[in-house]
């Protein structure tokens, strides 16, 4: 049980994804112009890293060694038309502004890294504890980047707008720049965060 | 002709792949690191990228649609670019392999880079014709070749700086990323 926990909370802060993993740069960049993007690619990743986890772990004294990322691709690519198909059908909106990056899913390097590196060698369970852990990981930090722009581009939280009247919107944060600006400088406060902790830690 | 230079301009500069699409950011982070590297994958890419294109493009045309299979379109073209990817791989070590010995292990990784998948969804979405698909592929290959190579030329530059230390590795590198996006925008006045 423990295990299973620690499988679990690893996701959120130790190898949090995109910031300790850096992987699934795309869609971490281009999507979170605001909060409610961010939050709604994170979670149709996390459903699609579940789901391939699952079955990847499922499924791996079946694969055969040689042919197992392209099997990987297989598994990762039914869910992500899974995924497409349903936003489609009951999520417009979010569809449309998402776009291309839904379909993008299906090469989002941390599902194939963790199938590679995880679900292939661990029992369903916790595969299935890992992929939860990691997706809501990656929901959080999509969700928190697109607040921050959301915040400082458009002077709204959530489409309420929070800021003062003379607030003048800093619309450079809401540019393609402004997502490698914003997330190498949350980049560098969770390193000086490690950093003290770290000290804290040595000086004990 | 001018059309074909226009969208030329128009993926390399202005809508750069990397910079303002957002598509292959994990290798733009990953290989920059040194300029050979960046040369390398930036070759393979554009290699690989037109190529891709012009084949998703025959099979989106020729087979998805006459047999109105359109919703499986991400599984078709992800196993059509894992398969070129290997197939490629396979004719250069045969052919050429000088060429396979300096771009052997980046082509591998063109599977998961999303900007191969990207354009060829972009190339179905704006409704190219197999001419235009391939011509924007190249170029948007070309794009990412481009900002690949010059982010690789400051990064090697970086060894000889003072960095803050909680800024090293990657958080510099989303920074400088941003700041040649910003130079980059500066072309969006140009098509």
């Amino acid at each position: 049980m423990a295990s299973l926990q620690a499988e679990f909370t690893k996701g959120l802060w130790k190898t949090i994804p995109p910031f300790r993993l850096v992987l699934g740069l795309c869609p971490t960049l281009a999507v979170t112009t605001s909060g409610i993007n961010g939050m709604g690619m994170g979670i149709a990743t996390t459903f699609v890293l579940i789901f391939s986890n699952l079955f990847v772990s499922l499924l791996r004294r079946v694969i055969p060694t040689q042919v197992r990322i392209a099997s990987f691709i297989v598994i990762i690519a039914s869910f992500v038309v899974i995924v497409e198909l349903v936003m489609q059908a009951y999520f417009y909106p979010l569809f449309k502004v998402l776009g291309i990056f839904i379909p993008l899913i299906v090469v989002n390097c941390i599902i194939l890294g963790r199938a590679e590196a995880f679900a292939s060698k661990n029992t369903p369970l916790l595969s299935l504890a890992d992929g939860l852990g990691i997706g809501l990981g990656f929901t959080i930090s999509l969700f928190t980047l697109g607040l921050i722009r959301e915040l400082l581009g458009a002077g709204t939280l959530l489409d309420i707008p929070v800021m003062w009247a003379s607030f003048e919107p800093f619309t450079f944060m809401l540019k393609p720049p402004g997502a490698f600006v914003a997330l190498g400088i949350l980049l560098a406060l969770m390193n000086l965060i490690t950093q003290r902790q770290a000290q804290r830690g040595g000086g004990r | 002709m001018g059309e074909f230079l226009l969208l030329m301009v128009s993926a390399i500069l202005v809508n750069n792949i990397l910079l303002i699409r957002f598509l292959g950011n994990c290798p733009f982070l990953g290989v920059s690191k040194s300029m050979d590297t960046a040369t390398g994958m930036g070759v393979a890419v554009i290699f690989v990228l037109t190529l891709a294109g012009m084949i998703t493009w025959l099979v989106h045309t020729y087979v998805l649609i006459p047999l109105s299979l359109e919703y499986l379109r991400t599984i078709a073209f992800i196993l059509v670019i894992a398969t070129l990817v290997q197939f490629v791989e396979m004719v250069i070590q045969k052919t050429a392999p000088p060429l396979y010995e300096a771009l052997g292990i980046y082509l591998p990784l063109i599977t998961t880079n999303c900007a191969v998948l990207g354009v060829a969804i972009i190339n179905i979405e704006e409704g190219y014709d197999l001419i235009t698909s391939i011509f924007f592929s190249f170029a948007s290959a070309c794009g990412f070749a481009l900002a690949l190579v010059l982010m690789a030329g400051m990064r090697e530059r970086f060894a000889l700086v003072a960095i803050p230390k909680a800024f090293e590795g990657t958080a510099i590198g989303l920074i400088t990323a941003g700041l040649i996006a910003l130079a980059f925008s500066g072309f969006v006045g140009l098509v």
